[in-house]
């Protein structure tokens, strides 16, 4: 894998961190190839601006920050605004379709929505949202192998929560196999509203 | 000596350089902490607060960092390997036992989480700028030990080796991490204790009566004792003589503190811990240490795509300050280029050590963030011009 | 002519007579102290191999100097944590930290006060000569108000502490005062401690003609003697709300607080085999052998 960027951004509470963890984890552990993981948030514990960033390479990361994310997952409106003019030029932009408006964005980006947090509430807990956002990312990305993933799920949850977080990242993994091949491409910039 | 396996956390993980770093400890045999809470380096102890009472040790929240910094001291001379953990603020409060670590030759490990200052400056942000204090923060003459890592896997591996120097040298080492460093998150993996090396205490053979406290062996180096074992021994912060008794002269100040320079001075070479890569044909070299290491790494890669010929001398060991090395490193090329997270304090040094055979350009930045590779490119094609 | 029999004051093993003389002013009460102190630890029969005196700075910081038992002059307001470390590092030592007012609840006050409240298994020995005598004669946190000082030249105006209220509210197991001229009951309250587990305070009134009593002009030492006498009211069990001490007021003295409380370790061996059951592991000395 060639030097590959993923950020991750919401706000505090949704599982972000996790998130970034079992990403990078999958790849660096189950994988065998690197991942570094950095992180910032907001003062405030719970319901403050949350973002992590992953780089993925086969080779050792010099470099751990993300500066042009080839990847972004944004699980807040806050995230998308002030995210996705980073966005690599043919990049994937990943939203929590309930969560986030799509508005005013440069053609170009791969975009891909998913209901993640209803998804989670069907599982019976809304608090799996972010892993039902990482099987969505591998099905739709193919960056990191759904195994490796499924191994750092299980590696980083609470015994207790295991099968349901197993059951949560399969969720959000075939509802991405169903989108995989259909991204809304070149997303229209023509109804774009003025906030 | 191998480490007791109790302590060591064998395996793979996915884990921060704070995390990382509270696992070397406790590899290295530390079973003894205080703390008091400051960002960005509380993680270490929360950490060791949670695995200390299932490995066998003790954790001890105190009152502010002047009875930390102490009370760590007070439990190595009780017998147990010990270290506190900080950051700028709390540091500035530790510098009188770093100072007291010094002159009673105290092995402990201080580790420094390094934020922006100075004050409460950035509590949360990225900076090297307690690098000059960690050296000189203390009042008077004393030489001391100071390592930068710059990854989560170097926050265990020189976390061990911090305190074997600590025990083998009988001095308070600087563990110099920075926010970054302490907050990213990478592949660790930790030996089978068998493979963790760690120094045991120097501790006396001879009899009380023709044991003296501080009668220096060949390196220098006293050996110790601990309260409880019938030596009836006596430390003091006093300059003092051999017996441990306070003797306040210019002859046994002199003695006392040029060996506490000297035990470490001498071993400079040893002591000279580097990172090197693309020397051969080096005109410029970056000199870096800690997270500012790997941001440098991408600009020396894209002056290489330039045909610069630059080359990496990165400062495991910053302290005592590898003067020789760099003296012969300058000997042959152009310039160093010193980027840190700092307005220029280990750019000094290098001057310093290159005295005036290879040009030093120092690539500060006040802190809050790291460099951007470009300023530090920037840097690298103006020392090959 | 045959030999005196040698006569070896029965205090001789526990001072480590090489260092004598030792630095103290004629009439200080510190050696009246460490007098009471040997005795007691003597009668207490403990290994004193096992008995560890910290100090901080100051003239009654000098105290670990000059008993023949493993003893660490640490620095200025220090001894409590650093007597903390050692005592929890190896909870077989009787760590016996030994200063002075300045010292102890000036720049130390806030390492006293957690210490009690964690009632920390150490005995804290406070010897109390009302200013900071050293560094020649500042006022202290324990000077009374109206008594000159070098920095109080025209008296001091600062209310003092009452160190064994401060003892008793910050959570001590045992607090009591005497002074230097109650040489039994002060070592009698140095063996209860002794035998004590948890946080002591004792607090020894003593006076240091050189730079307290001669301002004041209160005489030397043996005038001083004679004001503890005449002051001095013993009243055990007072409350210590009761006990603040004047210039030249009642000195109430005895033993006012004896309670039984868990200690640091007892709290914490507690509550971790509570939460962990087999899993704490209790500490041992690693490097010990």
């Amino acid at each position: 894998m060639p030097v590959t960027e993923i950020r991750i951004a919401g706000f505090g509470g949704q599982g972000v961190i996790l998130s970034a963890i079992v990403i990078g984890k999958a790849v660096s552990i189950f994988e065998g190839a690197h991942a570094t993981m950095t992180q910032s948030f907001g003062p405030e514990a719970r319901g403050g601006a949350c973002s992590a960033q992953v780089v993925l390479s086969d080779r050792p990361i010099n470099y751990p920050y993300v500066t042009r994310p080839d990847v972004l997952v944004v699980m807040s409106q806050e995230a998308y605004s002030r995210f996705t003019p980073e966005l690599k030029d043919g990049g994937i932009l990943i939203v929590e379709e309930e969560l986030v408006r799509i508005s005013g964005l440069r053609s170009g980006i791969r975009v891909y929505s998913v209901p993640a947090t209803r998804l989670a509430e069907e599982l019976g807990r809304r608090m799996v949202l972010n892993v039902v956002m990482v099987g969505f990312f591998a099905a739709v990305t193919g960056l990191v192998s759904a195994d490796a993933l499924r191994q750092a799920v299980a590696d980083s949850v609470p015994p207790a929560t295991r099968e349901l977080n197993r059951r949560a990242f399969d969720k959000g993994y075939e509802y991405g196999l169903a989108k995989a091949g259909a991204p809304i491409e070149e997303y229209d910039p023509a109804p774009m509203e003025v906030e | 000596m191998q480490a007791d396996p109790r302590g060591v956390l064998t395996g793979i993980h996915f884990i921060d350089g704070d995390h990382a770093c509270c696992e070397g400890a406790l590899a290295a045999g530390a079973r003894f902490a205080a703390g008091y809470p400051i960002t960005p380096s509380t993680e270490v102890v929360e950490r060791f607060a949670a695995r200390i009472p299932t490995v066998g040790g003790i954790f001890i929240q105190m009152e502010d960092e002047l009875a930390a910094s102490i009370t760590i001291q007070g439990a190595v001379w009780g017998g147990a390997k010990a270290f506190t953990v900080t950051s700028g603020p709390g540091f500035s409060l530790m510098m009188e036992h770093i100072g007291y670590a010094a002159m009673t030759e105290t092995p402990c490990v201080f580790v420094n989480v390094q934020r922006g200052g100075p004050s409460t400056g950035l509590p949360t942000l990225p900076a090297q700028a307690d690098m000059m204090q960690a050296r000189w923060g203390s009042h008077g003459d004393y030489e001391i030990i100071a390592l930068s890592p710059n990854s989560p896997q170097e926050c265990f591996d020189l976390t061990v080796r911090a305190f074997n120097l600590s025990e083998e040298y009988r001095t308070p080492v600087m563990f110099m991490m920075d926010e970054c460093v302490g907050h990213m998150t990478e592949k660790v993996v930790i030996p089978p204790a068998e493979q963790v090396e760690v120094y045991p205490r120097r501790h006396t053979r001879r009899a009380p009566g023709a044991y003296k406290p501080y009668e220096p062996e060949a390196d220098l180096v006293p050996e110790m004792v601990h309260a409880g074992e019938g030596y009836r021994f006596h430390i003091t912060g006093l300059t003092h003589d051999e017996w441990g008794y306070p003797n306040m002269n210019v002859a046994t100040q002199d003695r006392l503190v040029r060996r506490l320079q000297q035990k470490i001075r001498a071993a400079e070479d040893r002591l000279t811990m580097v990172d090197e890569h693309g020397l051969e044909d080096a005109e410029v070299v970056v000199v870096s240490y800690g997270i500012t290491s790997r941001v440098a790494e991408r600009a020396i890669e894209m002056a290489r795509q330039r045909g610069v010929k630059a080359g990496r001398c990165r400062l495991i060991g910053v302290w005592p300050f590898p003067d020789r090395h760099l003296k012969a490193l300058a000997a042959r090329v152009k310039a160093f280029v010193v980027p840190e997270i700092n307005l220029g304090q280990i750019a000094r040094e290098g001057e310093r050590a290159a005295g005036g055979a290879a040009r030093t350009i120092p690539v500060t930045h006040a802190g809050g963030g790291v460099h951007r590779p470009q300023d530090i490119l920037e840097a690298i094609m103006e020392a090959a011009r | 002519m045959s030999a005196l029999p040698e006569i070896v004051n029965p205090v001789e093993p526990l001072l480590r007579t090489e260092r004598m003389p030792h630095i103290w002013c004629p009439g200080c009460g510190i050696g009246t102290t460490v007098n009471c102190f040997a005795r007691a630890l003597l009668e207490s029969q403990r290994n004193l191999d096992r008995v560890a005196v910290v100090s901080g700075i100051g003239c009654s910081g000098r105290v670990a100097g000059y008993v023949k038992l493993d003893s660490f002059h640490t620095t200025h307001g220090r001894a409590i944590p650093f007597a903390t470390g050692l005592k929890l590092a190896n909870p077989s030592l009787e760590v016996v930290v030994y200063s002075g007012d300045g010292d102890l609840f000036a720049i130390g006050g806030n390492h006293f006060i957690h210490a009690a409240r964690r009632n920390v298994d150490i005995k804290v020995i406070c010897v109390n000569n009302l200013i900071y005598a050293m560094t020649g004669g500042q006022t202290g946190p324990a000077t009374p108000s109206t008594a000159i000082t070098a920095t109080a030249p025209y008296g001091c105006y600062e209310p003092s502490f009452n160190l064994c209220a401060l003892a008793e509210a910050a959570g001590a197991s045992y607090v009591a005062r005497w002074t230097t001229f109650h040489v039994r009951q002060l070592t009698k309250s140095m063996g209860e401690v002794l035998r004590k587990r948890g946080f002591c305070f004792i607090e020894v009134l003593s006076p240091c003609p050189t730079l307290y009593q001669r301002r004041n002009k209160m005489g030397d030492g043996l005038d001083t003697m004679k004001f503890y006498k005449e002051k001095s009211r013993v009243r055990n069990g007072a409350p210590t709300s009761e006990v603040a001490l004047t210039k030249d007021g009642e000195i109430a003295v005895g033993k006012f607080v004896d309670r039984e409380r868990p200690d640091y370790i007892e709290s914490m061996r507690g509550r971790l085999s509570e939460q962990l059951g087999d899993r704490y592991v209790e500490m041992e000395c690693p490097v010990c052998q």
